[in-house]
């Protein structure tokens, strides 16, 4: 049997990074597929999904050599053999004609969308040279990489080759570092992702904001889906009704901004009434008198004065969680860089979690298990001379993870050094990033900025030079070890062959390391030999693999019920109900309230979310998919349009309070929204004219995103700090 | 006597439209048509709020007037399990069953036929459930024989509280939706 390791939290930013890499010759980048010649019949391909970051497992069935479609691969435990709609209509990024299909390199000014189309010899030459200059001129550091997806792992060990540590990803200051930090504070771990939510064990179910069925991760809608039918109690916080709210018992239709005042609320609720789990609080817990003594102003009562919810449905929902302790689950949601404040909220829902003692139970929060596939043993790294730019003098002390935005700063300062060049792989940060304009503006600062995608994104069009990749159906990336109920091995293997002359990340960045004479960090010729390597020091074959798809592992515990050891990586060895290093710091040992700004007169938050056909800012142009879909609506409540005099389906542009004007978007007037704010589907309004199909369908929710509120603790940017004025459009 | 029929559990159903996008691939469906799609019926007004979230598609009638009013046969009830169906080939695309049907499930086809559809017979008939069922993330979607008292859809429809769309119209759809 494979070894497996357990809780490897600690160490996996630096192990994803050393999985990286791969290589292969100058022949081919599109695998071993090789023939032109369609073969007759269908064949059942095995491999995983890259719409979303969730990696399912999937069989895709090519018919006389044409793609016909994709289902959930039945052994994988992540589709469980069903995809979402997103997975499903996988095959519409493969058949997109706005694709990129060469390299390119910018002939006028940046951002005029002005091209020369060159080899692939050419635009690494190109690239290769202008990354040696930056080094000569202002080290290595002065490059960063922003990088989203598993498929980036090549490029991230290249550039790490290269000498730079400025290797970030949106995911954290711009979506759910608030919450691991969070966690880590109260419990020393993250929640990690796939997120560690028991949620299908769960006899109660709290969704602050998480609007699961809309936001369609595969396994957590899945087991949304179970939670249902066993008729768990299912409480969903949320200005909106969402979908997930129309499965609930309790739906709270809290005012914006206020859910830590909730959440304080609750817990007061919850130990007055000793409704907590003691003998767990008692044998884990760090601090909790000072902890209660804290919570003793945050009455149902004061909390009805914020929240607008009845002090009666805080009380009766804090007894219902307190019921099904420990299987009550308060979801720390995924996208949680809402007001600037975010992780004291995440805080608190560890801390609520703790009170109920579902960190570690059935029901709750379940240990997650990978496969100990072994990294390949490269050369180390250069080593670095220069810390990382993002977080100078550690201004953001428990960020454990780089900062896009800081960034950003520093390409806009050259403070504390300057950033010279920018690497982005599948990630369109104009949409991903609050506030266009700096990035514009950083992006003028630089000597070279070279863009991976895809499609031509808006971020492709500022770019020096635009490299087309091959999607997820034509192209090895690296193996999926992540950690879930069960440890697995996952194979992502090309399908079907790129159409044009894209090609795969992982020969990207082979080729791009040989230009820079940094071949012998890739001393394998092909990606298939990097993979048998390490499956190979695994106790794992290659060929079962390249079959199946996916293997499992042994069942492991995954409570502490089971025999999980109970171990809290924090200082103090516990579940830190009171914060000793927070304090030190000089933060609130204990999360306190703070009342959100108010809408300015006649304005509206904008709030903004997931529809369950889109991925971010990147498959509008998917045909399949925009067919679902093709633009996004604003959601304004019903009394609101009325006394605008607005009706559903009309065309209207939206203002936000620095002036800025959004593309036109039709209005749906619904009863599934608060007076005080309206809502946005993500990843619409795209200004990229490449992107025929989606070009200036629906309004860009980051274009209007102006404002952002710096989260103290860890740098995240909450966006839910912008207000709106509706103005009628023409049709 | 098989009679295949549908069941739709909406409690479970969160409109991800994984359905639709299923039959699109699975049957070839062009740009700008489906045969399946998502219906929220929203009631009350904010907060006090119920929405029912309903996968809709051709209701493989027992009375189907599509059928009743097409000119030339082409639209037929299949032998096997009730499914209504069109052939392709004899099918002038006069429109006459677009304009009978009360649900609105067909569309003319670019290739000149009335289209919608079919419960996936080519993959029942393999003994496979049709596409949409399959895909299904929440697994809120039953295909099955109702004259078999056995069945998931027969036990569903014995056990739970379920309605049809349009009753009125006489036309006995045999799709159902579990409250």
């Amino acid at each position: 049997m494979n070894s497996i390791s357990r809780r490897r939290f600690m160490k996996i930013s630096a192990a994803t990074i050393s999985l990286a890499a791969a290589g292969c010759a100058l022949k081919s980048g599109t695998s071993s597929l090789g023939t032109k010649e369609k073969r007759k019949g269908i064949q059942k391909i095995p491999t995983y999904c890259d719409i979303c970051f969730w990696k399912c497992g999937a069989i895709a069935y090519v018919k006389d050599g044409e793609l016909w479609k994709i289902e959930g691969n039945p052994d994988d435990p992540l589709s469980r053999g069903r995809l979402c709609p997103r997975g499903t209509g996988g095959i519409g990024a493969h058949t997109d004609p706005d694709r990129l299909r060469t390299p390119l390199i910018r002939k006028r000014d940046r951002g005029e969308e002005v091209w020369q189309e060159v080899t692939w010899d050419e635009a690494l030459g190109h690239i290769a040279d202008k990354m040696q200059k930056i080094k000569s001129e202002y080290g290595p550091e002065a490059m960063a990489l922003f990088s989203h997806g598993i498929g980036g792992n090549f490029l991230k060990h290249t550039l790490n080759a290269y000498g730079t540590p400025n290797i970030s990803a949106p995911s954290f200051a711009q979506c759910r570092g608030p919450r691991d930090v969070g966690f880590r504070l109260t419990f020393g771990e993250d929640v990690s992702s796939p997120e560690r939510t028991d949620i299908k064990n769960a006899r109660c179910l709290v969704l602050i904001g998480s609007h699961l069925g809309e936001n369609m991760h595969n396994s957590q809608v899945q087991e949304f889906a179970d939670a249902i039918q066993n008729n768990a109690s299912i409480i969903v916080v949320d200005p909106r009704f969402s979908v997930a709210a129309s499965k609930a018992k309790w739906y709270l239709p809290i005012k914006p901004g206020t859910d830590l005042a909730l959440l304080l609320a609750w817990m007061n609720v919850i130990v007055k009434e000793n409704l907590y789990d003691k003998e767990y609080v008692t044998k884990h817990g760090f601090g909790f008198d000072q902890f209660a003594a804290e919570l003793l102003p945050y009455s149902p009562e004061w909390a009805y004065t914020e929240t607008g919810i009845e002090p009666d449905v805080i009380r009766e929902t804090a007894r219902e969680m307190g019921r099904y302790k420990p299987a009550t689950l308060v979801h720390p949601g995924r996208h949680v860089t809402w007001y600037g404040d975010d992780t004291q909220r995440s805080r608190a829902i560890a801390l609520l979690n703790a009170l109920l003692g579902s960190w570690g139970r059935k029901g709750g929060f379940y240990y997650p298990i990978s496969m100990d596939v072994p990294a390949y043993p490269y050369p180390a790294y250069p080593k670095p001379a220069r810390e990382k730019v993002d977080n100078p003098n550690q201004k953001y002390p428990f960020a454990h993870e780089t900062i896009t935005t800081g960034i950003r700063e520093a390409t806009l300062t050259g403070q504390p050094y300057p950033v010279k060049g920018w690497f982005v792989y599948a990630t369109n940060l104009i949409h991903a990033l609050p506030n266009e304009e700096e990035t514009i503006k950083a992006i003028q600062n630089l000597d070279l900025l070279v863009v991976v995608d895809v499609i031509p994104s808006e971020i492709a069009g500022w770019a020096d030079v635009v490299l087309p990749e091959s999607v997820y159906l034509e192209r090895h990336d690296d193996l999926n070890v992540e950690w879930f109920r069960d440890p697995f091995t996952a194979l992502r293997q090309p399908v079907v062959e790129s159409p044009q002359d894209q090609k795969p990340n992982w020969w990207i960045a082979k080729e791009l390391a040989g230009k820079l004479g940094l071949g012998s960090y890739f001393p394998w010729n092909d990606v298939e030999e990097y993979f048998k390597h390490r499956l190979t020091a695994a106790g794992l074959d290659y060929d079962e693999l390249k079959k199946k798809g996916v293997i499992r592992g042994k069942k492991q515990p995954n409570y502490f019920e089971e025999g999980v050891p109970v171990e809290f990586p924090t200082p103090s060895g516990k579940i830190e109900f009171y914060s000793l290093q927070l304090q030190k710091a000089g933060f609130d040992p204990v999360p306190k309230y703070t009342s959100p700004e108010q809408n300015p007169p006649g304005s509206f938050r904008l709030l903004y979310g997931r529809a369950p056909v889109h991925s971010f800012s990147r498959t509008q142009s998917n045909r399949i998919l925009s067919d679902m879909m093709s633009e996004n609506e604003v959601w304004v409540n019903s009394s609101i349009a009325g006394r605008l005099g607005l009706q559903n389906a009309q065309y209207v542009t939206l203002k936000n309070q620095d002036e800025i004007v959004s593309n036109r978007v039709k209005v749906k007037v619904t009863e599934r929204i608060r007076p005080d704010c309206v809502y946005l589907v993500h990843g619409f309004g795209h200004t990229s004219r490449g992107l025929r199909h989606a070009f200036r369908k629906g309004a860009s929710d980051a274009q209007l995103l102006t404002r952002y509120n710096t989260d103290p603790l860890m740098g995240g940017t909450g966006m839910n700090n912008n207000f709106v004025t509706i103005e009628p459009a023409e049709a | 006597m098989a009679r295949f029929v549908m069941v739709i559990d909406t409690s479970k159903c969160v409109g991800c439209m994984d359905c639709v996008v299923a039959c699109k691939t699975e049957n070839k469906v062009p740009e700008g048509f489906n045969r399946d799609w998502i219906v929220q019926d929203v009631i009350g007004s904010y907060p006090t709020l119920h929405l029912e979230i309903r996968s809709e598609r051709c209701n493989h009638c027992d009375a189907p007037p599509c059928v009743y009013c097409c000119p030339t046969g082409a639209s037929h009830v299949h032998s096997l399990g009730g499914v209504v169906l069109v052939e392709h080939n004899v099918c002038i695309g006069c429109k006459a069953c677009l304009a009978s049907c009360p649900y609105d499930a067909r569309f003319i086809h670019p290739d000149g036929y009335a289209d919608k559809c079919t419960f996936c017979i080519h993959r029942v008939e393999k003994g496979m459930d049709p596409a949409c069922v399959s895909v299904c993330p929440t697994r809120c979607m039953y295909f099955g024989d109702v004259d078999d008292p056995n069945s998931v859809v027969s036990k569903f429809l014995a056990s739970r509280k379920y309605h049809s769309l349009i009753p009125e119209a006489g036309t006995k759809p045999q799709v159902f939706f579990l409250a």
